[in-house]
C-alpha cells in the first residue's frame, strides 16, 4: 500500500524567476538561480513510501535533502516559498495546503518528525519522560498511570533505562536524547517517521546502537521511515532504497545496496568512491 | 523443475569517474537452475562470479538479458509459471522477493557493531516476524552446527576471527530458510575443520526446498557439495557441467 | 473613618518624593472634599475608555476564557496595584451600584480601602463590606465565601492573564496554542508535577478550562476557589491593567481545573483546624502567626524560650467580613442569603465532605 505519495515537490528561497528551474540542479551545477539570485533549495523532486518501507535520502549539506524531508514532515519554513502535492492514504487532497489544525493532528499521529537538532524536537527542562508524554497528552491521552505505563514501554523499545525517566533531559547523554526524541515520535505508533540526520552530534560507537535499535523497532512496528543523512552508511543500514540528492534534485534512486554498489549517474560514484 | 533461467544476461559499468570507461562485467551469460540444486559458480578473479551473483540479487541492475525466477509464484503478476523476471521486476518487487524467499551472502560480514552473534543470526527471523526467544533458539542451534564456540555467542561479532565472522554470516544467510540462496565465497576463511561443519549444514539445507547458487574456491567444498558447476570466463560463460565431470580441474 | 484616612496616607507616603509642607496637603485634601473633582469624569475614566473597556468585556462576555486585549489606560496607582481591575469596575458602576472591594480576603488593606474611595468619590456609588450587599466585587486573590448571585458581577484583578506563559514564556506561541486549542505542554506541566510530587501541586493560577474550549488561568485564587467558577450564577469579569487583556466566565459557564482521571483535581484541606475566631471549618482559612495576649498561656512546659512562646500560630478565615458574621452567629450557612437552601458553592466542611463530592462533579 502507498502511504505517502509526493509529486513535484519544491522549496525556494528568494523571489524567484521563470528561468529558476532552468537554470539550476544537477546540469547547471547550482542551486542558485543566476538570473534572480534565488536558492532552489529542492524541486521537481518525485517520490512514494509504502507502508513500513525506509527510503533513504542522500546527499552533501545544500543539496536539498532536509529541505524535501521539512515538506514531507508538513514542516513549514515561513521564509521559503513551497510548491508540490504530498497525497497521504487515508486523507484527501494535498497535504501541503492543510489547515493548521489538521496538520497539527497529522503531526500529532500518522507523521512525526525527528528533528536533526535535538534542542528542536526536546524541551531539556521536561523530564524524558515528559518529553515522550507530551505526544500522548496532546493526543488526548488523559489517565496518568496509561501515560507512564506507555512511556514506560516506549523506553524500554528505545532501549533508555526506566530508571532515568523521571530525570530532567538537560541531564540525560546525547544518545539517550535522541532515543527519547525516537521514543517521542514512535509514541502514538505513527504510519511514517520522517528521520533527519539521527546521527547528527552522537559518538560512532552510540551511532550505531542507536541506529540498531531504530531499525529494529522500525521493522517490529513495521512503521515507514525516510531517512535523511548525508552519511552514506547511515542510510546504507536502514534504508530500502535510496534517493541521491545534489543542487536540489534527484539524481539518482534505487534500491539501496544497487545506489551503492552499483552507481549510475556520475556524481553517485564520485560519492561512494569518496567514501570507500 | 527450473527454479531460476538465466537468459542472456550481461552487465557492462559505466565508469563516469574513470573518464566515462565502459567495463564489462558479464556479456551474454545463459544456464538454468532447477529446483533444490546446489549450483557451483567457478572462475578466475575477475571472471564474473560475484557481479552474476550480485545481478541474480539486483545488487547490480543487469543492462541485458532475462533472469526468470519460478521460486515465488504466488507473488508473480502474470500466469502462474511464467516466472518474474528479477532483470526487469521494480525495486518494490525485488525487496518483496528478499523479503520472501531470496538470501544473499557476501563473503564478508556487514554488520553494525555492539550487537551479538546470536542476534545477528537471528535479526533475519525476527523480521519475519518469529518471536525474539525463537529466533535465538534457532541462531544458537546454527552457530552450534557451526562450531562457533558458545562463548562467542553473545560477543560482538567485530571482535571475531575472519572465520568466526564467516560462521556467524553463513548462519545469518541459512536461518531464514529462503527458497534461493546466493552465497558469495562463504567458507573462504575456514579451516578444514570447520568447513566440513559448513559443508554438512549445507548439504542438509540443499533438497529441503533450498536451491543454492554459491561462488566457491576450494575444489574439496565443491566436490562435497555442488550438484553442476558453472564455469566463468572473462565475463563469459565457459560450460555448465555435473560435478563428476568437474573433478580434477584446476580452478584459479 | 474614611476621612482620617485621606488625611493621613498621602502624608506618609511621601518618603524620597519632594517634600511637600504637610498643612499644604492637607489643604489640598480638604479642597477634594470639596467640588475639587468637578473636573473629573464621572467614575474617573473618559466615555471613550469607558466604553472600550465595557466593548471589551462583552466581547469577553460572548467568547468565555478568551484573553480580549483592550486600551489599558494609566491609573492613579502602579501598574499590578489592581489597575485592570479599577477600570473594569468603573466602566460597570453606576451611581446607583454598591461596591465592594477585596484584597486578599480583606476589605481594610489600604489597597483596598483607596480604590473603594476613588470609587466613591468619583462615581457616587455606596461601598459595602458585606458581599451580600454588593453589586460590584472587585477582589484581589479570592472569591467571597458567599455565593454570588446572578445580580452581582466578581471583578478579579490578574497579574499574569495566559496560564501558558508558565510552560512557554513566547505569547505569540501560546496565542497560536489558544487559537487551536493546543493546550499539550500544559498537559506536561501537570504530568511532570505528578511525577514530582505524586499529585498535581499548583497551589494558585490553576490552569482552568472554560467552556471546554479556552484555557484560562482564574487569576492567583487559591485551588479552594476554583470550582466556584463552575456554573455559577454571577458573571466574573478579569482585567489586567498592565498586560491590558479581559476575560470573562458568563454565569452557568462549565468550568473544568485540568487533571487527569485518575490524578484528580483537590482543594486545599485544614484537617482538624477550624477558625480561631468564629469556628468555622467551612472557609479557606489561613495561618496567622500572632503574639499571644497572655503568656501564660503558653502550653509548652518549662517555658525556656520566652522568645517563642509569645507567639503562636492560629488559623483564621481569610475572608473577613464572612468571619464577621459568623462570630455573630455561628451557624449561618454560605448561602444564607438566598431563597434557596444547599446552593452548591466551594468546597463543604470535611464532615458532609462525601455527601458533597458526588454533586460536585455534575
Amino acid at each position: 500500500m502507498t502511504l505517502l505519495d509526493a509529486e513535484g515537490l519544491r522549496t525556494v528561497y528568494g523571489d524567484g524567476c521563470d528561468r529558476c528551474l532552468d537554470a539550476t540542479g544537477d546540469r547547471a551545477g547550482t542551486n542558485q538561480c543566476p538570473h534572480c539570485g534565488s536558492v532552489v533549495a529542492c524541486a521537481e523532486a518525485d517520490l512514494t513510501v509504502r507502508a513500513g518501507e525506509v527510503l533513504g535520502i542522500v546527499g552533501e549539506s545544500g543539496s536539498g535533502k532536509s529541505s524535501l524531508a521539512e515538506q514531507l514532515a508538513l514542516e513549514r519554513d515561513p521564509d521559503a516559498e513551497t510548491d508540490g502535492v504530498v497525497r497521504y492514504a487515508g486523507h484527501e487532497g494535498n497535504l501541503l495546503d492543510v489547515d493548521y489544525e489538521t496538520r497539527h493532528d497529522l503531526r500529532t499521529g500518522d507523521i512525526a518528525l525527528v528533528h536533526q537538532h535535538i534542542r528542536d524536537g526536546l524541551n531539556p527542562e521536561f523530564t524524558g519522560g515528559g518529553n515522550v508524554a507530551e505526544k500522548l497528552l496532546s493526543a488526548g491521552w488523559r489517565s496518568f498511570e496509561d501515560v507512564r505505563a506507555r512511556v514506560r514501554e516506549l523506553f524500554e523499545a528505545t532501549e533508555i533505562p526506566v530508571d532515568r525517566m523521571d530525570d530532567p533531559t538537560s541531564t540525560y547523554s546525547g544518545g539517550m536524547q535522541r532515543r527519547v526524541q525516537i521514543a517521542r515520535a514512535l509514541a502514538n505508533d505513527p504510519e511514517l517517521v520522517v528521520l533527519d540526520e539521527p546521527t547528527t552530534g552522537l559518538d560512532v560507537s552510540v551511532q550505531a546502537r542507536v541506529l540498531d535499535m531504530f531499525r529494529r523497532v522500525q521493522r517490529e512496528k513495521g512503521v515507514a521511515a525516510v531517512v535523511v543523512s548525508h552519511d552514506l552508511g547511515v542510510v546504507r543500514l536502514l534504508a530500502d532504497r535510496t534517493l541521491v540528492m545534489r543542487h536540489g534534485r534527484v539524481v539518482e534512486s534505487g534500491l539501496t545496496d544497487r545506489v551503492m554498489e552499483d552507481p549510475h549517474h556520475e556524481y553517485t560514484q564520485t560519492l561512494i568512491n569518496s567514501v570507500i | 523443475m527450473t527454479v531460476l533461467s538465466v537468459e542472456g544476461l550481461s552487465k557492462t559499468f559505466d565508469m563516469h569517474v574513470l573518464g566515462d570507461t565502459q567495463v564489462v562485467g558479464l556479456d551474454d551469460v545463459s544456464f538454468d537452475v532447477r529446483e533444490g540444486e546446489f549450483l557451483a559458480v567457478v572462475g578466475e578473479s575477475g571472471s564474473g562470479k560475484s557481479s552474476l551473483l550480485k545481478c541474480l540479487y539486483r545488487t547490480y541492475d543487469p543492462t541485458g538479458g532475462r533472469i526468470v525466477y519460478h521460486g515465488a509464484d504466488e507473488l508473480a503478476d502474470g500466469d502462474a509459471g511464467d516466472g518474474i523476471d528479477l532483470a526487469a521486476c521494480d525495486d518494490r518487487e525485488v525487496i518483496a522477493l528478499r523479503d520472501a524467499t531470496i538470501g544473499y551472502t557476501s563473503q564478508f560480514l556487514d554488520e553494525i557493531p555492539r550487537v551479538p552473534a546470536v542476534d545477528v543470526v537471528a535479526r533475519p527471523l525476527r523480521e519475519q516476524g518469529v518471536p525474539a526467544e525463537d529466533a535465538r533458539g534457532e541462531a544458537r542451534e546454527l552457530l552450534s552446527r557451526l562450531d562457533l564456540p558458545e562463548a562467542l555467542w553473545e560477543a560482538y561479532p567485530a571482535t571475531f576471527s575472519g572465520g568466526e565472522r564467516q560462521r556467524v554470516n553463513l548462519a545469518q544467510a541459512l536461518s531464514p530458510r529462503p527458497t534461493l540462496l546466493l552465497l558469495d565465497e562463504p567458507t573462504s576463511a575456514l579451516d578444514p575443520e570447520t568447513r566440513q561443519a559448513a559443508i554438512d549444514l549445507l548439504r542438509e539445507y540443499v533438497g529441503e526446498d533450498t536451491t543454492v547458487v554459491g561462488v566457491f574456491h576450494n575444489t574439496a567444498v565443491i566436490e562435497a557439495v555442488a550438484d553442476r558447476v558453472v564455469v566463468l570466463d572473462d565475463g563469459k560463460l565457459q560450460r555448465v557441467v555435473p560435478v563428476a565431470d568437474f573433478e580434477g580441474e584446476v580452478v584459479g | 473613618m474614611t476621612d482620617e484616612r485621606t488625611a493621613d496616607d498621602p502624608v506618609a507616603s511621601t518618603d524620597g518624593g519632594t517634600t511637600v509642607p504637610t498643612d499644604s496637603v492637607d489643604a489640598v485634601l480638604d479642597s477634594l472634599d470639596g467640588d475639587g473633582l468637578s473636573g473629573y469624569n464621572y467614575a474617573y475614566l473618559d466615555e471613550h475608555t469607558k466604553r472600550e473597556v465595557r466593548r471589551a468585556t462583552l466581547k469577553a462576555v460572548a467568547v468565555p476564557g478568551h484573553q480580549v486585549p483592550y486600551a489599558s489606560r494609566p491609573m492613579p496607582l502602579a501598574r499590578g496595584w489592581g489597575t485592570g481591575g479599577i477600570q473594569a469596575s468603573l466602566s460597570l458602576l453606576g451611581p446607583d451600584e454598591t461596591f465592594k472591594v477585596v484584597d486578599q480576603g480583606a476589605d481594610e488593606s489600604v489597597n483596598a480601602a483607596n480604590i473603594r474611595r476613588l470609587a466613591e468619590n468619583t462615581a457616587d456609588v455606596e461601598t459595602t463590606t458585606d458581599t451580600t450587599e454588593a453589586g460590584v466585587v472587585q477582589t484581589r486573590h479570592r472569591i467571597p465565601e458567599e455565593v454570588l448571585t446572578d445580580e452581582q458581577i466578581l471583578v478579579l484583578q490578574v497579574p499574569i492573564t495566559d496560564p501558558l506563559r508558565k510552560v512557554d514564556s513566547s505569547d505569540a506561541a501560546n496565542r497560536r496554542r489558544h487559537a487551536h486549542k493546543n493546550y499539550g505542554k500544559m498537559w506536561v506541566h501537570l504530568y511532570e508535577n505528578v511525577v514530582e510530587w505524586g499529585e498535581i501541586n499548583i497551589a494558585s493560577r490553576y490552569p482552568t478550562m472554560v467552556a471546554e474550549r479556552y484555557l484560562m488561568d482564574p487569576s492567583p485564587i487559591p485551588r479552594w476557589d476554583v470550582p466556584k467558577l463552575d456554573d455559577a450564577e454571577n458573571l466574573y469579569v478579569f482585567a489586567a491593567g498592565r498586560e491590558a487583556r479581559i476575560y470573562a466566565v458568563p454565569p452557568h459557564t462549565d468550568v473544568e481545573p485540568l487533571a487527569f482521571e485518575d490524578r484528580e483535581f483537590t482543594v486545599e484541606r485544614f484537617p482538624d483546624a477550624a477558625c480561631h475566631a468564629c469556628g468555622s471549618t467551612d472557609t479557606y482559612l489561613v495561618e496567622v502567626s500572632e503574639e499571644s495576649e497572655s503568656p501564660q498561656t503558653t502550653r509548652e512546659e518549662g517555658g525556656g524560650e520566652a522568645a517563642d512562646s509569645s507567639f503562636e500560630t492560629r488559623y483564621a478565615c481569610n475572608d473577613s467580613s464572612f468571619c464577621e458574621k459568623r462570630r455573630e452567629d455561628s451557624d449561618i450557612p454560605k448561602d444564607h442569603h438566598l431563597d434557596r437552601e444547599g446552593v452548591d458553592w466551594g468546597p463543604g466542611t470535611p464532615d458532609n465532605e462525601e455527601a458533597s463530592s458526588g454533586g460536585a462533579g455534575e
